[in-house]
């Protein structure tokens, strides 16, 4: 057995790198975030609008990108943005391709939270004679969102997991450092250990989190 | 695109590998949720916590770590495990930790009226659970199934960073041989929707026949092709 | 059952209830809602277990076991062997959906009286038959009335030939049009069998008319116990009277 021995000095050392590789990876996540909560709602509303041909297009858009794998995504967009003169950092191109891919999954949450409220809401609005901005800002959009908020919560978390990816396109995330500092050393053990850990830490605490604005705000 | 064609048959050579390795992770997820569903809702505390610990861990921790520490690390324990072996066991693990979740919902979402009677009529607790449980169970847990069968087929272009072959290693070979990985990229994301298409289908064909034998009354197939009508109005956009 | 009490976080349901009950003996129990009829039907078949008292059901105690002398708390297999004689139907039928109705019916003669599919299937025809659905035996639970359901859930528990019957308001969940059809089955089983029958009931005009004995129940305790002719035609207790009166005003 010879891999049995954790060696404490060597975790300690290689512990900065990782931190630092966490950093990346938070950034990550909450770049990728701003960008996949405010289009994920704009994909949901062109969707359900009706609008011809750009609801369709849409509505394709967001079942494809759900569809497929975002590793290969990942490697399309950071591939081919540069052939159309978009020169991006790997982690800017990261960000931007998990932006998106998320983007989609959102989009699919907020049409559940909507069509998850009573459709007698919408009729029922209507003819009590208030205008659709306010059905949307007092009648609509306070139903949908305790609905879609863990959701989008969880989505963040899902995000936050996907980041590793990111690390095949030479992002210095956690995952690239651990694997780096492995490869360095031929210790992979405490390395991918730890960067499992700091994985865990922080989404088990972010889902208790959630799970605690949830109890606080169902009444 | 001629410069791909002699690079073809190897690239869709690849499907086969990630049919395989999705097909055999959604096999081994399905019994390992069940394991772990009875576990955690067990009346015995360790196995209640030994499942709780392996949920835990499965889905606090990303699938590509996962994956890493199977390749990387087991070989320092002295497991040395092929590669199709550690991407079917991960992807197995990690899947069936998700799933899980969905069994023991499902399980009990059953009506405690249903338990009851069986109790009342003096069923064992096996027969109960296989003949009365399960059969009801089950319709609940294909869409689920469904998406997580999806999910597989998505999860498993990243066994691509343990050096299996599957399509989207392929691709990368190709690339560094040629270049145009726009093009080979596109291709293969492509493929992988028609073959994430293909699955949803053939889970609502499943979907069909399961709830058919569960009882439920399944309408026409064509009302889940129809996509359904939204709940939310059109004119909601347009004032 | 004696000295039985169960009550549910601070709510106590059942306060200290004696009860003997003979063997063919026909009782029905009436009462307002939350005054623990339906409990004690419960325990009678040991879906509940009773904080304290014993429960004994023809000669063997349901939680408790003689040894040495002396009585002693039991567990569930004891309570299994121990309740088999008791068979109930409940008020939402509670069938196996995924099931036809003659399966119903068959599954658990084939499961507990270990008879071959063959056999169990004529008795399950036969039971059928006897409460009037022998057409619709290849039917599922989706397919049926409630009343329909209801006589064969009925039919499902009298497979087993148990000696004590119990009924959980087996007609408050029905339509009113359907309930006749299940009360006819329940006057025949009264009539013709010599099993126990014990039914929480708001039909108060067929309890007087089929049971040997009426229980009244009010917050946990029963306060009146005696032929219908009396409970009912002459009540005892002003509880009692303000039930009845009230059930009337229907």
């Amino acid at each position: 057995m010879s891999g049995f021995s954790w060696d404490w000095a060597f975790a300690w050392s290689v512990l900065p790198a990782l931190l630092e590789g966490l950093s990346v990876t938070v950034q990550a996540t909450a770049a990728g975030s701003l960008i996949a909560l405010p289009f994920g709602l704009l994909w949901c509303i062109l969707r359900l609008a009706d609008i011809p041909v750009l609801s369709f297009v849409v509505r394709f858009m967001v079942e494809f990108l759900r569809g497929t794998p975002f590793l290969v995504q990942l490697y399309f967009i950071f591939y081919v943005l540069p052939k159309y003169g978009i020169i991006f950092s790997p982690l800017a191109t990261g960000i931007f391709a998990l932006g998106v891919y998320s983007s989609a999954r959102a989009a699919e949450f907020y049409r559940a939270a909507l069509e998850a409220i009573p459709a007698g809401q919408w009729e029922a609005s209507l003819t009590l004679g208030l205008p659709i901005g306010k059905v949307w800002t007092r009648i609509i959009l306070p139903q949908m969102w305790p609905i879609v908020a863990p959701m989008l919560g969880n989505l963040v978390i899902a995000m936050f997991k996907d980041t590793a990816v990111l690390s095949t396109i030479t992002v210095l995330e956690v995952v690239a450092r651990a694997k780096d500092a492995g490869f360095q050393t031929f210790r992979y053990l405490e390395p991918l250990t730890i960067a499992g850990i700091l994985f865990w830490i922080v989404s088990y605490s972010a889902a208790r989190f959630l799970r605690r604005l949830e109890d606080r705000h169902a009444r | 695109m001629d410069a791909i064609l002699p690079y073809l048959p190897f690239l869709l050579g690849g499907i086969s590998v990630t049919l395989q390795i999705t097909f055999a992770a959604i096999a081994l997820a399905v019994p390992v949720a069940f394991v772990l569903a009875a576990g955690r809702m067990s009346r015995w505390a360790p196995a209640r916590w030994g499942a709780g610990f392996v949920i835990e861990t499965f889905r606090g921790t990303s699938a590509v770590v996962q994956l890493f520490w199977a390749f990387y690390v087991l070989p320092f324990f002295g497991i040395n495990l092929s590669p199709m072996v550690c991407g079917i066991l991960v992807l197995g693990l990690n899947e069936g930790s998700f799933f899980s979740e969905v069994v023991r919902a499902s399980l009990k979402s059953i009506p405690p009226g249903q338990r009851e009677a069986a109790a009342a009529l003096h069923l064992p607790g096996f027969y109960t659970f296989r003949r009365v449980i399960l059969p009801q169970a089950l319709p609940v847990m294909v869409p689920p199934f469904g998406n997580a069968l999806v999910l597989m087929l998505k999860f498993s272009a990243l066994v691509s960073l343990v050096t299996i072959q599957d399509l989207t290693f392929r691709a990368g070979l190709i690339t560094t041989s040629i270049g145009r990985s726009g093009e080979v990229y596109g291709i293969v994301l492509v493929i992988y929707f028609v073959m994430a298409l293909a699955l949803a289908a053939a889970v609502m064909v499943l979907e069909y026949y399961v709830n058919r034998a569960a009882g439920r009354d399944v309408g026409a197939l064509r009302s889940f092709f129809s996509g359904g009508r939204s709940t939310v109005p059109a004119w909601a956009f347009w004032r | 059952m004696r000295d039985v009490r169960k009550a549910f976080d601070t709510r106590v349901v059942l306060d200290g209830i004696d009860l003997d009950v003979k063997a063919g003996e026909k009782v029905a129990l009436i009462g307002p809602s939350g005054s623990g009829k339906t409990t004690i039907l419960r325990m009678a078949i040991g879906l509940t277990r009773p904080d304290r008292g014993t429960i004994e059901i023809a000669g063997r105690y349901l939680w408790h076991e003689m040894r040495n002398g002396r009585l002693e708390p039991a567990g569930e297999r004891n309570a299994r062997l121990a309740r088999r004689p008791v068979g109930m139907v409940f008020q939402q039928f509670n069938l196996f959906p995924h099931m036809t109705a003659l399966e119903n019916v068959r599954e658990p003669i084939v499961q507990v009286l270990k008879l071959s599919r063959a056999e169990a299937d004529e008795r399950a025809v036969e039971l059928l038959r006897q409460v009037g659905l022998s057409e619709h035996r290849g039917k599922r639970p989706g397919q049926l009335s409630g009343g329909q359901q209801q006589r064969v859930a009925i039919a499902r528990s009298l497979g087993l030939r148990p000696k004590v019957m119990l009924f959980d308001e087996v007609t408050s969940a029905l339509d009113p049009e359907l309930v006749g059809e299940v009360l006819l089955v329940l006057r025949e089983l009264a009539h013709a069998t010599d099993m126990a029958m014990l039914l929480v009931t708001h039909e108060i005009n067929f309890a007087a008319d089929i049971a040997d004995r009426v229980l009244m129940f009010d917050a946990g305790k029963i306060i009146e116990d005696g032929p219908p002719s009396q409970v009912i035609r002459d009540p005892q207790m002003p509880r009692t009277k303000q039930f009845l009166r009230a059930v009337n005003e229907r």
